[in-house]
């Protein structure tokens, strides 16, 4: 599903150089609930760019589902993020001035895919158990429920991975429990999820950790996953 | 996307911050409402003008003697020859040799001095034929003009303009009273209906017309049976030029002159009158379209401003927009359908304002010359409005479609 092979990125500020990551190589197979962990500056950040499609290595290969991303356009790796990829963000990122439903209906209308867009997208919600809040602002929601809103518009277009980048981070404990739950889920839906956090306890819901310190990985190791959550 | 996607997106984005879109669509609305009243203007004072001119006849032809020569080879003023006959009248109005022409008249006057009872009054006095009503676009109020019959055995009849019959008969019925010009008695057998042309210099409501023949016999005495003028009605304002031509080859061939330049007549047609001042309106209005363009300008640049800060502003919805699968277009067409939207509205509000005040300034203003709205114009400040959106939008949305992702998404 994917494939990492001796991925580098190099940050040129000025004429100073800052080596974010230095040689990254992982396979990450269908159906894995893989969990990167790491210290701030340790390079997750740059890492989760990368396979989110977001930014382009500085050298090696990036295959994710058959197609190497390393070489493509701007236009083209939108298409891949629109399609291939759902993201869930620390900050939520709904856009405020659009309801849930609306919000969730986005990536469809960039993919161009019209047909039954309002059903899928209501369908999504529903997924998430947010369905009668569809017509409501973001601003109207609460954090949690804002974030299964952002759950439910990275699973509309029914992508190869879920890339969720420290989802709980701006969350209560109850509300972070639900979104961890609603993840291992759709993990056990067959769905690839692939979880940014620097939280040992939500990293415990995922079959798999990599750890990253200084741009490489330092263990990666397989675990059994956890239910609950302990704090 | 679609189209009507990006156009929902526009009127939600617009919505969401009302005084902002408002107040650069304000901008958009006095420059459009500018140009469409002042180009109004500008053609409502070619109209008045062509007006005035067409009142003349646009299908008339004046007909000048070339200036006189004394012995000397003293060149005297412009018209003063003395070289036009009653008979090159008669040879022009042969349709044979000119079949543009409708028919020409004869004009000897000047000045006259008019009395009646205690009244006087100075008017312009006009010698000519029957033909002069057709001929001059005059109508008649009351009475009748005089006929050939009355031309050829010189009677001493005259018709006169509503101004000579304000000043001479203060509202009582001029026909059948004798008045005297300069000393002579004529009887007046009718009165003009006014032409409505301004007053002052030129007042064509200002005349007492005679037989031509009368004329020479009792008023212009001393200076022969010459012709000053000769007017030439045309068949339409199209056929002038041909008429032109023939009325040229008639008279040059008439007074036997081989070589066209040393012509002793000169030929005016009132289409030339009406082309020159054509002209000086269609400067004008294009001057006052001018200025009212650069408040369109200045309006388009406040709409490239606002743009640019909504792009700002919107950073971050940008980077959410492009995580989740936007291409370079599709920004690029969103914020572009924004501005577009922007001044396409504001334009369409201007036109309607415009159309107001057009209505309402002339009541306001009278001196202003009633605004002449054409369509072609209306849909010309549309398109320029929205063509404005398009170009001053182009450099924001171009930015903001250029944002790479991981930074739009960090923007704060």
């Amino acid at each position: 599903m994917i494939t990492l092979e001796g991925i580098a990125k190099v940050y040129r500020t000025g004429e100073v150089e800052v080596v974010a990551l230095r040689g990254i190589s992982l396979h990450i197979p269908e159906g894995e609930f893989i969990a990167i962990m790491g210290p701030s500056g340790s390079g997750k950040s740059t890492l989760m760019n990368l396979i989110g499609c977001l930014d382009q290595p500085s050298s090696g290969r990036y295959v994710l589902d058959g197609y190497d991303v390393s070489a493509l356009t701007d236009d083209q790796l939108a298409w891949i993020r629109n399609r291939k990829i759902g993201f869930v963000f620390q900050s939520y990122n709904l856009i405020p001035r659009a309801s849930a439903v609306h919000n969730v209906e986005m990536p469809l209308i960039y993919a161009g895919d019209n047909q039954q867009r309002r059903e899928r997208a209501m369908a999504a919600l529903e997924s998430v158990g947010l369905i009668q809040r569809a017509g409501h602002l973001p601003s109207e929601l609460s954090g949690g429920q804002q974030q299964r809103v952002a759950v439910a518009r990275a699973l509309v277009t029914d992508p190869a991975i879920l890339l969720a980048d420290e989802p709980t981070g701006n969350l209560d404990s109850e509300s972070s429990l639900e979104i961890m739950k609603l993840l291992r889920d759709l993990n056990q839906q067959g769905r690839t999820i692939v979880l940014i956090t620097h939280e040992t306890d939500i990293a415990g819901f995922a079959q798999r950790v990599v750890r990253l310190r200084d741009g490489v990985i330092v263990s990666d190791e397989r675990q059994s996953v956890a239910t609950e959550m302990v704090r | 996307m679609s189209i009507l996607e990006g156009l929902r997106l526009a009127v939600n984005g617009l919505l969401s911050n009302r005084l902002r879109s408002s107040l650069t669509m304000l901008g958009i609305l006095i420059g459009v409402s500018a140009v469409i009243l002042l180009v109004g203007v500008g053609n409502g004072a070619s109209v008045a003008v062509q007006q005035q001119i067409q009142s003349l006849g646009s299908n008339l032809l004046t007909v000048f003697p070339s200036n006189a020569r004394s012995a000397g080879g003293v060149q005297q003023g412009f018209g003063t020859g003395s070289t036009l006959t009653l008979d090159d009248v008669k040879a022009i109005a042969n349709r044979q040799t000119s079949p543009d022409v409708v028919t020409a008249i004869p004009s000897a006057g000047g000045r006259a001095q008019l009395t009646y009872s205690n009244q006087n009054w100075n008017s312009s006095l006009t010698g000519t034929t029957q033909d002069f009503p057709t001929v001059r676009n005059y109508q008649l109020a009351s009475g009748q003009f005089f006929n050939s019959g009355d031309v050829d055995a010189a009677s001493k009849v005259a018709v006169i303009g509503p101004t000579v019959a304000t000043n001479l008969f203060s509202g009582a019925d001029p026909i059948g009273q004798v008045i005297k010009i300069n000393r002579q008695s004529f009887r007046v057998i009718g009165v003009f209906a006014p032409k409505g042309s301004s007053g002052g210099f030129n007042n064509q409501d200002d005349i007492v017309v005679v037989p031509i023949t009368s004329a020479w016999n009792y008023l212009l005495g001393g200076r022969g049976r010459n012709v000053q003028q000769i007017y030439v009605e045309a068949t339409s304002a199209d056929a002038t030029s041909a008429a032109n031509t023939e009325v040229t080859q008639v008279l040059l061939d008439r007074h036997h002159i081989s070589d066209p330049t040393l012509a002793d007549f000169q030929i005016l047609s009132q289409q030339d009158v009406l082309n020159s001042a054509s002209q000086t309106t269609g400067v004008l209005t294009l001057m006052l379209g001018a200025i009212a363009g650069i408040s369109l300008i200045v309006g388009g640049i406040g709409i490239m401003n606002i743009m640019l800060v909504t792009v700002t502003e919107r950073t971050r919805e940008i980077g959410i927009r492009k995580a989740i699968g936007a291409r370079r277009q599709d920004i690029l067409l969103q914020f572009l359908i924004e501005s577009m939207f922007l001044s396409g509205l504001g334009g369409a509000l201007g036109i309607l304002v415009g159309f107001g005040l057009a209505r309402v300034l002339p009541v306001v203003v009278s001196a202003l010359p009633t605004p002449v709205i054409s369509t072609p114009s209306v849909f010309l400040a549309f398109g320029i409005s929205v063509g404005i959106g398009l170009f001053f939008g182009l450099y924001p949305a171009n930015r903001a479609a250029r944002l790479r992702p991981i930074e739009a998404l960090r923007y704060e």
